[in-house]
This record gives structure tokens, C-alpha cells and sequence, in this order.
């Protein structure tokens, strides 16, 4: 197998952690396990990641403060794509997403 | 209260891919321990390593890089990578008349076998968009100042192709072996926006 340590592994010396945040590699990995079980073809994600890009960058025209970030894309484009595949109902989502944010602190994880 | 537009937090964002993954689960279309693999495989195991491996085979045995040149995917089959985003892979070398640099100007195509997963700047807006239209100026920026009789060609990433630069084998590498010099090899390099590390 490779080293991940040690001489011969170049990319630790210039590297840079993949993921911001834990969300990022969690919404990454939910991804590929989509993809990898047959739910869809993966250029039909890259579209809606273009699309997604592509209308942030319109919106952000003009707007010197407009934060950036990828994987904020990533996730609208896979949400449009889960939707359109009828997997689960929005609504399904937004309120599964509010009972988890009413959770006592310290609950949080 | 202060009357400004909702914004969408960071914090929401997480709590929307927790709600994500729990109905996903729920329903049985996605297994978490998979979902835990493939994370683990694209932080600890599928990197840049794999293209130095690639790179320094490359500088060593002329034959493999003839194959390399000519056939990418399956030369880099070869060592053992492929897999998701490396189908069509094509390898550009460098040489003292031509330096190559990739971008993916509509999203962020990159090739993950051989690189992992691409850096924060790689995806972002300024990069693409620039690195097409002055890529001497962004090289320089980044620390990369080309003579200017040194041509750069900007390979766009696709679908259907993906880049990975061979740099050009440093001065002073002669007595080193391909592990050492795999380790001269930074991700920087094989996207064309440095060079391999030189002797010493």
C-alpha cells in the first residue's frame, strides 16, 4: 500500500485539509454512497453543480461581499437532484432540519 | 429586530445535511458506515501521492512514459488507480518551451484517482475565471513567474476529460529514486500551477 506518512507522501507536504467542516465531508460522502448504489448517473449532478455554480456567480455580479462556498453549491445541486428523483419530500427535509436545530444544547452532535 | 434579509448560517447548512443523511438512512437508500468509507478513502487514501507515484514512474522508465503520453488511463491502471472521475484521464508534459496548467472553468471536473479531491482554490470562481484569460499573471501570483518565451497552455477539465501535468523532472534529481523523487512531487505541481522540488 502507499505511505501516508514519510517520504513518499508528497501531497501532506502542500496539502490542505479536503473538507472545511465536518458537514462538507459528510454531504461528500452521502454523495458518492448515492452514486455508487445505482441513485443516479453522475453527470446529472455535475449539471445541476454547473447550474448552481452558474447562478451563484450572477447573483454575486456586483457584489464584492458575496461569500463563496463550494459546497454550499454542492448541496443545492444534490438537494435539486433528490427531489427531482422523488426521494424524499421537502418538506420531509425542512422539518427533520428543525427538530434537529430544537435539540437542547450539548444534543447537538 | 433589525429588518435585514434572512441568511442561510453555516450552522443551518449542517443541520440540513444531518436531516439529509437521517432520512436517507431511514429509508435504507444510503448505509453510514459506506458513507463513513468513502470519506475515510478520499482523506487518507486517495491523494496526490498517487499521482507522484504516476509522475516519478514517468521520469524513470521512458517506456512507461511513452504509455503514459499516449494511453493515460491505462498507464495509470497500471500502478493500480482508477475509479470514480479518472476515466478519461490525458497527461501533459511540461518542457523547457511549454508549461500546462488545468482548470475546470464550469465546476470543478479534477482528476481524483491520481489527485484526491481538489483544493479550495482550485474550485473557486477567481481561479477559474482568471487562470483562462491571464494564466501568467495568476501563475505569478501564485508564485510561479514563467520566462516569457515560455509558452502555457490551460487545459479546461471536463466530464469527459480530465488532466494531470507531468512537471518537469528537477535539476540535481539524478542519483534519486523514484520514491524520492515521488516525494518531490506536490499536488501543485501535477495541476501545473508550480514545479516539482528541486535537488538538495
Amino acid at each position: 500500500m502507499l505511505d501516508s506518512e514519510g517520504r513518499a507522501a508528497p501531497p501532506r507536504r502542500n496539502g490542505e485539509f479536503v473538507f472545511e467542516a465536518p458537514w462538507q465531508s459528510r454531504l461528500f460522502g452521502i454523495t458518492m454512497a448515492l452514486h455508487q448504489a445505482g441513485r443516479f448517473e453522475w453527470e446529472e449532478f455535475r449539471a445541476l453543480l454547473i447550474e448552481e455554480i452558474a447562478r451563484w456567480e450572477r447573483a454575486a455580479a456586483g457584489r464584492p461581499d458575496a461569500e463563496w462556498s463550494y459546497y454550499q453549491r454542492w448541496q443545492a445541486a444534490l438537494e435539486r437532484l433528490l427531489a427531482r428523483k422523488g426521494l424524499y419530500g421537502e418538506a420531509e427535509l425542512a422539518d427533520r432540519a428543525q427538530a434537529l436545530a430544537a435539540r437542547p444544547p450539548g444534543h447537538d452532535h | 429586530m433589525g429588518g435585514g434579509e434572512p441568511r442561510e448560517g453555516r450552522a443551518d447548512l449542517a443541520l440540513r445535511v444531518e436531516a439529509l443523511e437521517a432520512i436517507l438512512r431511514e429509508k435504507g437508500l444510503i448505509d453510514p458506515q459506506a458513507v463513513d468509507g468513502l470519506i475515510r478513502a478520499f482523506e487518507q487514501d486517495i491523494g496526490p501521492m498517487n499521482g507522484a507515484r504516476v509522475v516519478a514512474r514517468a521520469w524513470v522508465d521512458p517506456a512507461y512514459k511513452a504509455r503514459l503520453l499516449s494511453d493515460a488511463t491505462a498507464a495509470i491502471a497500471e500502478l493500480g488507480f482508477g475509479g470514480p472521475q479518472g476515466d478519461q484521464m490525458v497527461v501533459v508534459e511540461n518542457t523547457p518551451q511549454v508549461h500546462n496548467v488545468v482548470v475546470c472553468t464550469l465546476c470543478s471536473c479534477y482528476p481524483w484517482p491520481v489527485l484526491g479531491l481538489p483544493p479550495a482554490w482550485y474550485k473557486s470562481p477567481a481561479y477559474r475565471a482568471r487562470v483562462v484569460r491571464e494564466p501568467r499573471a495568476v501563475l505569478a501570483e501564485l508564485g510561479l513567474e514563467l520566462s516569457g518565451d515560455v509558452a502555457i497552455r490551460v487545459w479546461d477539465s471536463s466530464a469527459e476529460v480530465r488532466y494531470l501535468v507531468l512537471p518537469e523532472r528537477p535539476p540535481g534529481t539524478e542519483s534519486l529514486g523514484e520514491d524520492e523523487l515521488a516525494a518531490r512531487v506536490t499536488r501543485d505541481a501535477m495541476i501545473g500551477v508550480s514545479k516539482a522540488t528541486g535537488g538538495g
